[in-house]
């Protein structure tokens, strides 16, 4: 299996990846706490929780490229599944905070005391328990999932209608969330974390913590990518994108392979974002608004679809690129996250990864054909 | 139960279907005997394409009966369920699997495994290498093996479509017009290949290309307006009268 792995070209990709993110799992943090401030070595406190942050984006890109790339299934709400993790998450952190909030209520976070909510609702029980709250960020994104998958694969709604449906899905959770009257903070959505585990979230140990956890939790997801892509059922994922009809005739249930990819997906999106929330301190109903869903799609394109790599690489470039540029050019950074998307499709549409591979392809190609043409004409000598 | 209807392996007894007010099949009946091939034959908008996606179940039949192997009411099922009973279809186009190698996409065609688990956790055996083996030796692509399936000619993705299809060892195998686009040389392996076929299983030819229908020398069966307008031998149905009027006549 392991020597399987080494040997074919792309597998090989994804093992070295997983590779360097568990080194990067240990250096980082290393680096981080081990190190005085002034050594040259030292990771700044600011790059562990940037880089943090985008690990759990391209957790969210590499969900995205397993129903994307491999399923064809272009999903443009995913980042609804993303959120869904992260409220879950916020849930527990909100219900740490206990009596030191601003009104002091051991059991009701500040929000809904200013509401005037006597009592907690029903379905903030059980948040208070962390294995709870992290069962509940894999669980509800994969029943919605199920749910809306089950309605719309089963109902043959594909290519650009099921796009658009995915869209409605993460608008409507957006209004959804916005209301007071839902329980989930309204508009300011659930902040002023204190305790994760009974560490505080704002101590350089748990934000190291927090790096590591996202980055080999990445790496698992990762093999766990690799696994299904290159079992049996990853070809037949592969074989509904390209001929979704075919398929159905030759015996296979194709709703029910796209199910369980989408299933899949959004419960590693909801994985993502509950390591997300507590590294960047606050979830809001913004975190379901339809660009964002859409720019996971763009991270996904200029890393290179389908090739389970890519989209990491790419979720990490452009939200580097965003931070750089919204630092120096805060009014140019949307111009160029359009241009890159224009510039990815027009010039490299298999994206970053996608290119390189079929560059070296041929080039493997060609220095075959030259070594024949040599061999021909040692044999013609 | 009449006993043509549980002795034959496909049997159609007065199937109705209309689109939008227009009857696309009409009365239609028609039985295929176990390992029988047959050429059906029509003009266009005879109702051959859509008698085959009732057999399939992408269409489902407004009144009539379609019964397989005598106990099985087709016009129940769907395209998944027929396929797993062992009808096999190849479409008018080409449609392979274009990012699998030849060698994938006669290994997802291979009878065993379907569920979305039993696929996860499948290893191939050995046994499934010499069937594809003995496929591709049937079909003349060893030599592709390795090669994706884009990369493939017309011709050659026709093949592998049917290769495909004897992967799937089907009792009755549908054949949309086989041969369209393809040349001279690639019409005669064609022909030579279904009657290969045939040897082992019942198949149903739809084909527009008279030259093709001689070759393949079988009973055959003419549809005009969604029914039948004849059935015999090439010869015998081509000195039809009512044949002449529906191919040259309106």
């Amino acid at each position: 299996m392991i020597s399987r792995f080494l040997f074919t070209g792309a597998d090989r990709k994804v093992f070295w990846t997983i590779i360097v993110l568990l080194a990067v799992a240990v250096l980082v943090p290393a680096l981080n706490l081990l190190l005085p401030t002034d050594h040259p070595f030292h990771v700044p406190n600011q790059i562990v929780s940037l880089v943090g942050k985008y690990l759990t984006y391209a957790m969210l890109a590499l969900a995205l490229d397993l129903v994307w790339g491999y399923c064809g299934i272009l999903s443009l709400g995913h980042g609804a599944f993303f959120a869904l993790g992260g409220y879950a998450m916020g849930m527990y952190l909100m219900r740490q905070i206990g009596t030191r909030g601003v009104y002091g209520n051991p059991v009701l976070p500040d929000f809904m005391v200013f509401l005037d909510w006597d009592r907690l609702p029903w379905f903030w029980y059980g948040f208070d328990q962390f294995w709870f709250a992290s069962l509940m960020a894999i669980a509800v994104p994969g029943l919605l999932a199920f749910a809306f998958g089950w309605l719309a694969f089963r109902s043959r709604v594909t290519g650009v209608y099921l796009s658009i449906i995915t869209q409605a899905l993460t608008y409507a959770l957006l209004l959804a969330f916005f209301r007071n009257e839902m329980g989930f903070g309204g508009n300011n959505g659930l902040t002023d974390f204190k305790d994760i585990l009974g560490f505080s979230v704002q101590a350089d140990g748990t934000r190291a913590a927090l790096f590591a956890a996202s980055a080999i939790a990445l790496a698992l997801f990762l093999a766990l990518c690799l696994f299904i892509t290159d079992s049996k059922l990853g070809k037949v994922m592969v074989a509904v994108r390209d001929a979704e009809s075919r398929l159905r005739f030759v015996g296979y249930r194709v709703e029910h392979v796209k199910l369980f990819a989408f299933v899949v997906s959004a419960m590693m999106a909801g994985v993502a974002g509950a390591l997300y929330v507590p590294q960047v301190g606050i979830i809001n109903p913004g975190e379901f608004a339809p660009a964002n869903s859409i720019e996971v799609v763009i991270w996904a394109a200029v890393g290179g679809r389908g090739t389970l790599v890519g989209p990491i690489l790419g979720a990490i470039a452009v939200n580097g690129g965003k931070s750089y540029f919204t630092a120096a050019f805060p009014e140019f950074w949307l111009f160029a996250l359009g241009g890159l998307f224009v510039a990815v499709t027009l010039f490299l549409p298999k994206g970053i990864v996608g290119s390189i591979s079929s560059f070296r392809g041929r080039m493997n190609t060609q220095s075959a054909l030259r070594s024949q043409k040599i061999a021909d004409m040692e044999a013609a000598e | 139960m009449t006993s043509e209807m549980t002795h034959s392996l496909l049997y159609l007894d007065a199937v109705n279907v209309a689109f939008d007010g227009f009857r696309a099949i009409n009365n239609l009946s028609l039985t295929i005997e176990r390992g029988e091939m047959r050429a059906i034959i029509g003009p266009n908008g005879a109702g051959k394409t859509t008698m085959m996606d009732i057999i399939t179940g992408k269409t489902r039949p407004d009144s009539g009966q379609v019964y397989f192997e005598g106990a099985i009411d087709l016009s129940r099922q769907d395209e998944v369920e027929i396929a797993r009973l062992g009808i096999g279809r190849k479409f008018q186009k080409p449609t392979v699997f274009e990012s699998h190698t030849v060698n994938d996409n006669l290994e997802l065609a291979l009878t065993g495994t379907r569920g979305v688990f039993a696929t996860l956790f499948h290893r191939p055996g050995a046994g499934s290498d010499t069937r594809i083996n003995d496929i591709l030796d049937t079909i003349r692509l060893t030599a592709r093996r390795d090669e994706l399936a884009a990369d493939l000619s017309h011709g050659q993705k026709q093949w592998l479509e049917i290769g495909m299809l004897l992967a799937q060892d089907p009792k009755l195998l549908l054949v949309d017009e086989p041969v369209a686009g393809m040349t001279d040389a690639e019409t005669r392996e064609t022909a030579r290949l279904l009657r290969e076929i045939a040897s082992e299983r019942s198949v149903i030819v739809v084909e527009h290309d008279m030259g093709f229908v001689r070759e393949l020398d079988v009973k055959v069966t003419v549809l005009a307006e969604g029914s039948v307008l004849a059935e015999g031998s090439l010869d015998h149905v081509s000195a039809d009268e009512n044949v002449i009027e529906s191919y040259l006549g309106r």
